[in-house]
């Protein structure tokens, strides 16, 4: 391993050699110092935060080509990391509250983080497929984490039933691109595309596959069924986490592989990713309405906003737009990470003990028990609807106008008339916490209640200045695509 | 040298098979092998290829998938025996506290 190969590396294997650190520790002392593991865990984010602001504005490639140190893995590296710590944050007053006290749980989130990481820098259809597993199998365990409650088992086992079956249509779709070009490389399979040495049917059966197999980890429909359950079955402070790190880790492996190998067969996928994107935009906005579990609306709303990030991704065969279109689906993610954490951690903080308290009607009279929660919560549920102010706003503004750039005027059109019907529900939490009579409890976990004024501010802030934020992920270029 | 299309069909029918078990079985364990089923298909499918380009990419990636599966095993199997212990069955029809 030389020198390069370490740098490029080194959030993951930090963020690795502290887990199996933590492991140990928790099992000598974690009895006598219960804040031992989450303050570690929080210090070796950070640690692994700073290796990878250390790496901005580098490019390398390591381990033979198989990791990839680009703006696009920086931008996701950082990405992962911040919603790591506040998953942490929210983790921590959760567990004491609902009486889970295993610190593998912190742990296991390390574990997923760092396949999250490996997945943003993958340069090879190994590391993608090893990185989708190292992300995936810890979040089937967290997702199982309370496992004295049924609704904790069941979501797991669900989860675990279905992520293995996309995994296994992402590895059967890796095995045709493999078989389609000679090599696993994604820049060698690139190469072996320019000079028309590829079966081009066994490529398009590949990256069929493949977008199955990846649709299944963003919940992109028809490949959405396990999102409501899982969302609504596992703890709240992993779904909060899941609903952001996974979605992304997704989104990141299809982006990086379909812009870099299958833009020669663009004319053949564009239609697809039409279909799809228009399908989840609209399935996911119309069944949210009709939910009366605010966990079960939030999981049909991120499937809806997987719609949309799939709509910047429509126009991936066109060089013109390529870069612009990766641009504004890192914005998007970066404003969906902060709303959604968000909206999850006002939910973690209205949740009951017995895991009840999580149905809309609970958050009646809200605005008047804990005023400074449900304002965060209206910032939120404006961000995830889109209006002006809040960094949402932005987020659709830079896809629709990339949807248009592509030619895809029909598709912002529909992007356009499902965020009116998502004003709906969206507006519903707000009207019920401020105009409907009744007592919400809120716990006053102070670290959950930091946590959300924080993001509502961000949310606020960071939407005055979106030009900043969207030159960063106009930076996460992905080298040679 | 032997035709690469009929290990591919194998594989594919290998893997429509594990498809329909998944959707179509109730039982845990027969679901985890019918995504045992699809896994494997896959790896015929890489060992083929590996054989007509003439280069090791594709058995090499066999080996990672054979580490990963078990691992993918290992954490079902406990997942189902902590669904069993609760309660004494593992027939997916009986999940049903997650309206869905």
């Amino acid at each position: 391993m030389t020198l390069i190969d370490f740098n490029s590396i080194l959030p993951v294997i930090l963020l690795v050699v502290w887990a199996l650190v933590m492991l140990l520790l928790d099992v000598w002392f974690g009895k006598r110092v219960p804040l031992l593991t989450p303050v570690m865990a929080v210090a070796g984010l950070v640690l692994s935060l700073a290796a990878s602001l250390y790496q901005i504005g580098q490019q390398a490639s390591a381990f033979n080509g198989m990791i990839r140190v680009d703006g696009f893995s920086i931008f996701l590296n950082n990405l992962f990391a911040l919603s790591g710590i506040v998953a942490i944050g929210l983790g921590y007053d959760y567990l004491k509250r609902v009486g889970i006290s295993e610190g593998e749980y912190y742990v296991l989130l390390l574990f997923s983080i760092s396949g999250m990481m490996l997945m943003g820098s993958a340069g090879d259809l190994i590391i993608v497929f090893l990185s989708l597993e190292l992300l995936s199998i810890p979040l089937y365990v967290l997702a199982g984490i309370d496992h004295k409650r049924d609704a904790s088992r069941e979501a797991s086992l669900k989860y675990f039933l279905l992520g293995t079956m996309a995994s296994a249509f992402v590895l059967f779709g890796i095995a045709f691109v493999y078989g389609a070009a000679g090599t696993t490389s994604l820049y060698g399979i690139t190469e072996a595309v320019s000079q028309g040495k590829v079966q081009q049917f066994l490529l398009i059966c590949g990256s069929a596959l493949l977008l199955a197999g990846f649709g299944f980890k963003v919940a992109a429909v028809p490949f959405h069924s396990w999102t409501p359950d899982v969302y609504h079955g596992s703890p709240s402070s992993v779904t909060a986490f899941m609903s952001v790190g996974a979605k992304a880790a997704g989104f990141a492996a299809l982006i990086r592989v379909f812009s870099l190998n299958f833009t020669a067969i663009a004319i053949e996928l564009t239609p697809l990713f039409w279909v799809l994107s228009a399908l989840t935009m609209i399935v996911g906005n119309v069944v949210a309405v009709a939910q009366t579990n605010l966990k079960r609306m939030l999981a049909y709303s991120s499937i809806a906003h997987a719609g949309y990030i799939l709509m910047a991704f429509v126009g991936f065969g066109d060089a013109a737009v390529r870069q612009n279109s990766i641009a504004s689906a890192l914005f998007y993610l970066a404003a969906y990470a902060l709303t959604s954490l968000g909206a999850w951690s006002v939910l973690v903080a209205v949740e009951q003990q017995d895991g009840s308290g999580n149905e809309i009607s609970d958050l009646a009279g809200l605005g008047k028990t804990a005023p400074s929660l449900a304002a965060a919560m209206v910032v939120f549920m404006l961000s995830f609807t889109g209006i002006p102010l809040t960094l949402g706003f932005w987020g659709k503004f830079y896809l629709f106008r990339t949807a248009i750039e592509g030619g895809f005027t029909y598709l912002a059109v529909a992007g356009l008339l499902t965020s009116l019907v998502s004003v709906f529900y969206y507006l519903r939490v707000v009207v019920k916490m401020y105009f409907q009579p009744g007592e919400a409890l809120a716990h006053k976990g102070r670290l959950t209640s930091l946590i959300a004024t924080i993001l509502a501010i961000l949310v606020v802030g960071l939407a005055f200045v979106p030009g900043y934020l969207f030159n960063l992920a106009a930076a996460g270029l992905i080298a040679g695509a | 040298m032997f035709p690469v299309i009929y290990p591919i069909i194998l594989a594919v029918i290998l893997f429509s098979l594990g498809v329909a078990g998944v959707l179509l079985r109730k039982n845990a364990i027969v679901i985890l092998m019918s995504l045992e089923l699809m896994f494997n298909a896959a790896n015929l499918v890489f060992i083929t290829f590996a054989n007509y380009h003439q280069n090791l990419d594709g058995q090499v990636f066999i080996i990672f998938i054979m580490v990963t599966a078990a691992a993918e095993v290992a954490v079902g199997l406990a997942l189902i025996v902590n669904i069993f212990r609760a309660k004494k069955t593992i027939s997916i029809d009986e999940m049903h506290s997650l309206k869905g």
